[in-house]
């Protein structure tokens, strides 16, 4: 795979789904052992032209997403590498007891790819949004947690998810025009954290692609004097605790950085491990607020929720000037 | 049938002796299923311990993780786990709990106690077979209870469209549920056509009649995936247990024990 501008620019067009379907369709040529179970998404999570590539590798379950869990719970337990998708919120709650049960418990081979997470449905209303997803999914042993920041971390995600054995959960938010965070070619390992940004006093630790609002903060704390890391934690489950220390013991404030609810997502995560070490700097955890917003586009809902660009550094920039 | 009338009872025999007087268990349920495992094992499937991970085995899905004791008793019966490991049932941090943990080189192909579930993974079993041309078959042993649940029909739906004639269901028609008579809890008398509904080859039989159970599990389906609706007796072999809510999961007294030993170790019906 040559991973170049117009390699990049291409996903970003496709968008995070577009990105997905892409990525199955290229290693489906040497991946006899692949298979695809979607729940009636075949044309959401654009896997049209890899059905027209390899008809009989595709299964389509109709609106049923318990069953599409458990059929691929079935032929993962004959050996097959199974990636399955839905749209986040039905693929991590309305299956929750078959992602728990199936393949949690029985160490499974099953990809679980959540399409439109976070509010990326916009006016689709919260019975679209994936505003859960990674509390859920964390909670169950062996399963590994996902969550790319832009289309070409996706793309690899995926690939680096078929090639583990176990649960994988990939989370994609961003729509078409996702803004390419890495701009060339990167090492990607799971459970391994990358360092977006450099700085000193504050760390942004985000997940997913509201992390291209973390880097447009930048400059409203540099206004102030505020320099701050900006870190990509792609993996919420294995944690990348080793990046987690060295950022504790370099910065003054930790800032989690998500969209989804703050009850039990990456800042619950981060959290989790701070809570069991003594000088440790201090957090705030940035996501949606424990309620249902109402249905409106991204964007507005980002801003109301103090997760734009310009409100992310407000919000940072006033608390540092009230600790320090 | 002789043989396989005294793997029944011995399996029955084994039921009430693992459980003893120590633990609560689901005897009701164990012993409806205790035909149809015997004809599956002793007769039907092409599997054995020596081979119960060959690829080309036939797979057996217990979905009515309930009935593990039965299912652990059969296994034991027919070589697949030891009388130590038998011995181990309920005990802390054991392999041989209430509800069955997978063990696919012991005969346990899934994890299951989560009702509804098995039917589906079944299916994504007989898929993978039919897809690697394997002529190994699918028995999932489900019960009417657990057939309340909405996976149950998803599954039952895909199977029927798909024609999966890999896979065979059979029902444990036992009548009965945690709450007591189905008929009170969740009145579905026309499994039939409800199944045949939905694209299954459906055939009805009494399941404590293992000559009759033969017959139809060697009935090979056409085309379609088949349902075996099996007409049995909650608790069956103990009397003060047959038909009897009480008997869904209960713990039996010393007399009991005893009542109920030696109603399973008497010969012929």
């Amino acid at each position: 795979m040559l991973v170049d501008n117009s390699f990049i620019q291409n996903l970003s067009l496709l968008g995070s789904r577009g990105t997905f379907g892409l990525a199955l369709k290229d290693i489906e040529p040497r991946r006899e052992d692949l298979r695809v179970v979607v729940a009636d998404v075949k044309t959401s999570a654009k896997l049209v032209d890899f059905e027209k590539q390899a008809p009989s590798k595709l299964i389509n379950v109709g609106i049923a997403e318990q069953n599409m869990i458990g059929i691929a719970a079935g032929l993962a337990h004959e050996g097959y590498t199974v990636f399955t998708s839905t749209f986040a919120p039905f693929a991590s709650m309305r299956c929750f007891e078959m992602l728990r049960t199936q393949l949690g418990y029985m160490n499974l081979n099953v990809k679980i790819a959540g399409l439109l997470s976070g509010v990326t449905g916009g006016l689709f209303g919260n019975t679209h949004y994936g505003l859960e997803d990674i509390a859920i999914l964390r909670t169950i042993p062996n399963m590994t947690v996902l969550s790319p920041a832009d289309c070409l971390e996706t793309y690899k995600a995926v690939l680096a998810a078929s090639e583990i054995k176990g649960p994988v959960y990939i989370r994609l938010t961003g729509d078409r025009g996702t803004p390419a965070l890495y701009k060339e070619d990167f090492e990607y390992e799971i459970g391994k954290a990358n360092i977006l940004a450099q700085g000193n006093d504050v760390a942004i630790i985000g997940t997913g692609t509201i992390l291209s609002e973390a880097m447009r903060a930048l400059r409203g704390l540099k206004k102030y004097d505020i320099s701050a890391t900006v870190v990509d934690m792609h993996t919420i489950k294995p944690l990348d605790t080793t990046t987690l220390d060295q950022l504790f013991a370099t910065h003054k404030l930790i800032v989690t950085l998500e969209e989804h609810t703050v009850v039990g997502g990456l800042g619950s995560a981060v959290a989790e491990y701070k809570a069991t070490k003594i000088n440790v700097p201090p957090q705030m955890i940035l996501g949606i607020q424990d309620s249902f917003p109402k249905a409106a586009s991204t964007a507005f809902i980002l801003n109301q929720n103090g997760l734009s660009a310009p409100r992310i550094a407000e919000r940072i920039v006033q608390k540092y000037q009230e600790l320090f | 049938m002789q043989d396989l009338a005294r793997h029944s009872q011995n399996i029955r025999r084994k039921i009430i002796e693992t459980a003893g007087t120590r633990f609560s268990a689901h005897f009701g349920g164990s012993l409806s299923s205790v035909d149809v495992l015997s004809a599956l094992f002793g007769k039907i499937m092409n599997i054995s311990a020596e081979k119960a991970t060959d690829p080309n085995r036939d797979r057996f899905i217990l979905s009515k993780g309930h009935c593990a004791l039965g299912l652990y008793a059969a296994l034991n019966e027919f070589g697949f786990i030891s009388d130590e490991d038998l011995s181990t049932f309920d005990k802390d941090a054991g392999s041989f709990p209430t509800h069955c943990v997978q063990s696919c080189e012991k005969g346990i192909e899934i994890s299951s106690g989560s009702l509804g579930l098995g039917l589906s993974m079944a299916v994504g079993i007989a898929l993978a077979l039919k897809a690697k041309k394997s002529s190994a078959k699918v028995y999932v042993l489900c019960g009417n209870g657990e057939a309340n649940e909405g996976i149950f029909w998803e599954a039952v739906m895909f199977a029927g469209v798909s024609e999966l004639n890999n896979l065979i269901l059979i029902l444990d028609n036992n009548k009965m549920q945690n709450d007591g008579f189905s008929k009170e809890v969740m009145d579905i008398k026309n499994w039939d056509e409800r199944l045949k509904a939905f694209g299954w080859n459906i055939c009805n039989v009494d399941g404590h009649n293992l000559e009759a159970l033969i017959n139809q599990l060697k009935t090979p389906s056409a085309k379609e995936p088949l349902a075996i609706i099996a007409s049995t007796v909650k608790g069956k072999g103990v009397t003060f247990m047959e038909n009897n809510p009480e008997w869904h999961h209960n713990k039996l007294s010393p007399e009991q024990y005893e009542k109920a030993l030696s109603e399973v170790s008497k010969t012929g019906e």
